[in-house]
C-alpha cells in the first residue's frame, strides 16, 4: 500500500496538479465502470440468472413473463445499459433474504463496520506509537526487541486465527470479554452505536483489537524506523545542544518528522482495515457489512452481492483519490516537483 | 657473468605468495554458508522441508485416511487430545465432529493448503515476471500501461480482491487459486521490472543484443537469471501470503469446497465447538498453519539478506 502511494507519486513529475486531477477522475471513472462490467458479467454470463432470479417453483408461463420483466430476452448490451443506469439511481435490485432494497439493507449495516473501524485505527495509533517511540529509543532493551519480534507475527499471523485465539483465551477460559454480536447499542443520530454503552464497548474490544493488530505492527515499525532517523539528525542534536528536555525534543522535534509517513499509512490503511473487517466481523459475529457479503455470498444473495462490490468498489477509488491529493498536498517533494 | 633474470631475485627475495586461489567455491555452496550463519532460518528451513515432506507423504504416514468413512466412527467426535476411541485407535490430538483423527486430518490438509498456495505463487511468479520483465524491455507504452495496471492493483487490499472474484465466480479450488493469482502478480510484475530496469544497462546485455540474439532469447535467458533473487525471495513471501489468504478465504467459507478440507476449513469446522470449550478442532490445524507460515517467512527473510547483494559487509 505504501509503495504503490509512492509509486503513483512518481508519474505525478512535470505536469501541473489540476492535469493530474482530471487523469485521477478519468482513471477513477474507468476502475469503477470496469467494476460493473465484471460483476455484470460474473453475474449474468457466468451464472444463470433466471436460476437465480426467479422461483424454481414457477411454471413455464410465469417463467416467461419474468424473463421479460427483468429484460433477460434482451441482447446482452441492452442488458448491461440497463445494469448500469440501476447503478447510477442506486437501484440495485431487491434483496431476497431481506426483501429490501439491496442499496438500503447495506447502508443500514454500514455504521456498525465504520464504528468498528475507525475503533481499530484510533487503537493503531495509541498502541503502534507509543510503542514504536519506546523500541526506537531503547533499540537494544529486551522490551524493544520483544515489541520487534512481536510485530513481524502481527504482519505474518492470519488475522482470522488471532481472532479464534483471543475468543479462546479472552472469552472462553479467562471469560473476561463477551465474543459476539454488538452488545447493547445507543441511538445517536438516527443510528445505533455500540461504543456509546458499557456494554456495547466492551463488545468492541475484541474484534477491534484483532482488527488493529496488524497496523499496531506497521505503525509500531514506521515510527520506530522513523526515530531512529531522527535521533542521530542535526536538529534533534541541536535542540538538545540548546538544553530542550528530553520529552519536548521527542514529543515536538521528533514526532513532527515522524507524523507524515505515519498519517499517510493511516489514511491508506483505513481502506484496508474495512476490507479486512469482513474477517474480522465473520469471526465475532458483529453485524456490519463484511459479514453481510460473506453471509450473502453463502445465501446467494445475488442483489446484495452485486450492489455491495459496487458500493465497495466506489469507496475504495473514493479513498484512493482522497490520499493520494492529500499526498500530494502534504509532500513537500510533490509540491516541489509541481513548481518545476 | 649475466645477471640473473629479474623475476629470479623478486622470487628469491619475496617467498612465493601463496597464491590463494579463491578455492572453487560454487555461488549455491558460498549461498549455502551465508545462509546457515543465522540459525533461526536454518531453524525455519529445516521445519518447512519437514512440513513438506509430512504433506508429501500423508497418506504413507497418516494415521487414517480421512476421506474414507468406512473408517470413520460418528460416536468417536469430538473427542479430546489423547483420547482412545471406539475401535481403540488412539487419537493424540482428539477427533473433529465426524469423528475424524486430527492429526491425519492436517497431514491431508497440508497438502491441499501446500498445494493451492505454491501452485498459486509460482502461478502469479510466471505471469508477474514475464510481465514485468517484458515491461521494462519493451518500455514505452506498453511499460506504463503494465505498471499502471499495477499500480492499480496494488491499491485494492488483497482480501477485497479475493472476495470480488470468488463473490462472482463461485468457490472451488480452480477459482481460489485464480484469485490469489490475481492478487500476487503485480508484486512479482513491480519487483521483476525494477531489477530488469538495472540489469538491462550492464555490458553483458549489450553484448548480447549485439550479437543479434531474438528479444526472447535476450530476455530469458540473459536477463531474467540476473533478475531470479529478488524474485525468488517475493516468491517466498507470496507463498507464504497465499497460504495465509487461502486459509482465511476457506475459513469464510469461500474457498476449497468441504470434500478437500484445507487447513482453513479445518479450523473453520472446529469454530463452532470453540465457544464451548472443545478447543482442539480449530487449534491444532491452527498451529499447523501458523508453523508453515512462520518457518517460510524465516527463510524468505534469511534468503533477502543473503541474495540482496547492497546488504553484503
Amino acid at each position: 500500500m505504501l509503495h504503490s502511494g509512492i509509486a503513483r507519486v512518481a508519474w505525478l513529475g512535470g505536469s501541473g496538479l489540476a492535469t493530474w486531477l482530471i487523469r485521477r477522475l478519468i482513471q477513477a471513472v474507468f476502475v469503477v465502470l470496469a467494476m460493473t462490467l465484471i460483476v455484470f458479467l460474473g453475474v449474468n454470463v457466468i451464472g444463470n440468472p433466471v436460476d437465480i432470479l426467479i422461483s424454481p417453483e414457477a411454471d413455464a408461463q410465469e417463467r416467461a413473463r419474468a424473463i421479460a420483466a427483468l429484460g433477460l430476452d434482451k441482447p446482452l448490451w441492452e442488458q448491461y445499459l440497463r445494469f448500469l443506469g440501476g447503478v447510477l439511481k442506486g437501484d440495485l435490485g431487491r434483496s431476497f433474504v431481506y426483501n429490501e432494497p439491496a442499496i438500503r439493507v447495506i447502508i443500514q449495516r454500514l455504521p456498525a463496520t465504520m464504528e468498528l473501524a475507525v475503533a481499530a485505527v484510533l487503537i493503531s495509533i495509541f498502541v503502534g506509537i507509543p510503542a514504536g517511540l519506546y523500541a526506537g529509543l531503547r533499540p537494544n532493551g529486551w522490551l524493544s526487541r520483544a515489541l520487534m519480534a512481536g510485530s513481524i507475527l502481527g504482519f505474518s499471523l492470519p488475522s482470522f486465527w488471532v481472532g479464534l485465539m483471543l475468543i479462546m483465551v479472552f472469552a472462553v477460559q479467562l471469560g473476561w470479554l463477551p465474543s459476539t454480536g454488538r452488545g447493547e447499542t445507543l441511538g445517536l443520530g438516527g443510528v445505533q452505536w455500540s461504543f456509546l454503552t458499557r456494554d456495547g464497548f466492551l463488545h468492541m474490544i475484541l474484534p477491534a483489537s484483532n482488527l488493529a493488530l496488524f497496523n499496531v505492527s506497521l505503525i509500531m515499525r514506521l515510527t520506530r524506523a522513523g526515530v531512529r532517523e531522527a535521533m542521530p539528525s542535526d536538529y534533534v542534536r541541536f535542540a538538545r545542544a540548546k538544553g530542550l528536555r528530553p520529552r519536548r525534543v521527542i514529543g515536538v522535534h521528533v514526532m513532527k518528522n515522524i507524523m507524515i509517513p505515519v498519517v499517510t499509512v493511516v489514511g491508506l490503511e483505513l481502506g484496508t482495515t474495512i476490507a479486512f473487517s469482513v474477517v474480522t466481523e465473520s469471526i465475532f459475529a458483529w453485524p456490519g457489512m463484511g459479514k453481510l457479503i460473506i453471509d450473502s455470498i453463502n445465501l446467494l444473495d445475488r442483489p446484495i452481492i452485486v450492489a455491495y462490490l459496487m458500493l465497495i468498489v466506489l469507496l475504495f477509488v473514493g479513498i484512493n483519490l482522497v490520499v493520494d491529493l492529500m499526498y500530494a498536498a502534504l509532500d513537500p517533494r510533490v509540491r516541489l516537483e509541481e513548481q518545476g | 657473468m649475466s645477471a640473473p633474470p629479474l623475476n629470479a631475485i623478486v622470487e628469491k627475495a619475496l617467498p612465493a605468495p601463496e597464491i590463494v586461489a579463491p578455492r572453487e567455491e560454487s555461488p549455491a555452496r558460498r549461498l549455502a554458508i551465508e545462509f546457515a550463519q543465522n540459525p533461526m532460518a536454518v531453524v525455519g528451513l529445516v521445519v518447512m522441508l519437514l512440513i513438506l515432506l509430512v504433506a508429501l507423504v500423508a497418506p504413507l504416514i497418516a494415521p487414517q485416511n480421512p476421506y474414507d468413512l468406512a473408517v470413520l466412527d460418528i460416536m468417536d467426535g469430538r473427542l479430546p487430545p489423547g483420547s482412545v476411541g471406539g475401535e481403540g485407535t488412539r487419537f493424540v490430538i482428539g477427533t473433529d465432529d465426524q469423528g475424524r483423527d486430527m492429526l491425519s486430518g492436517i497431514m491431508y490438509g497440508l497438502r491441499i493448503s501446500l498445494f493451492v498456495g505454491a501452485g498459486s505463487a509460482l502461478i502469479a511468479g510466471i505471469i508477474g515476471s514475464s510481465l514485468g520483465l517484458a515491461a521494462a524491455y519493451a518500455g514505452g507504452r506498453f511499460e506504463s500501461a503494465v505498471m499502471r495496471l499495477v499500480d492499480l492493483q496494488l491499491s485494492f487490499p488483497s482480501i477485497l480482491v479475493a472476495l470480488i472474484i470468488l463473490a462472482v465466480l463461485g468457490k472451488g479450488i480452480g477459482n481460489v487459486m485464480l484469485a490469489l493469482v490475481m492478487v500476487e502478480w503485480a508484486y512479482y510484475a513491480r519487483t521483476a521490472r525494477g531489477s530488469a530496469i538495472a540489469e538491462r544497462r550492464r555490458e553483458y546485455i549489450e553484448a548480447a543484443e549485439c550479437l543479434a540474439l531474438s528479444r526472447a532469447r535476450v530476455v530469458f535467458r540473459h536477463l531474467l537469471p540476473n533478475c531470479l533473487p529478488p524474485l525468488i525471495v517475493v516468491g517466498t513471501f507470496q507463498m507464504a501470503r497465499a497460504i495465509a489468504l487461502e486459509a482465511t478465504l476457506s475459513f469464510l467459507g469461500l474457498g476449497v469446497p468441504v470434500t478437500e478440507p484445507s487447513l482453513g476449513l479445518l479450523i473453520a469446522n472446529g469454530y463452532q465447538y470453540m465457544l464451548s470449550g472443545k478447543y482442539w478442532i480449530s487449534f491444532y490445524p491452527g498451529i499447523a498453519l501458523l508453523i508453515t507460515i512462520v518457518s517460510i517467512n524465516l527463510v524468505g527473510d534469511q534468503l533477502r539478506d543473503v541474495l540482496n547483494p547492497r546488504l553484503k559487509r
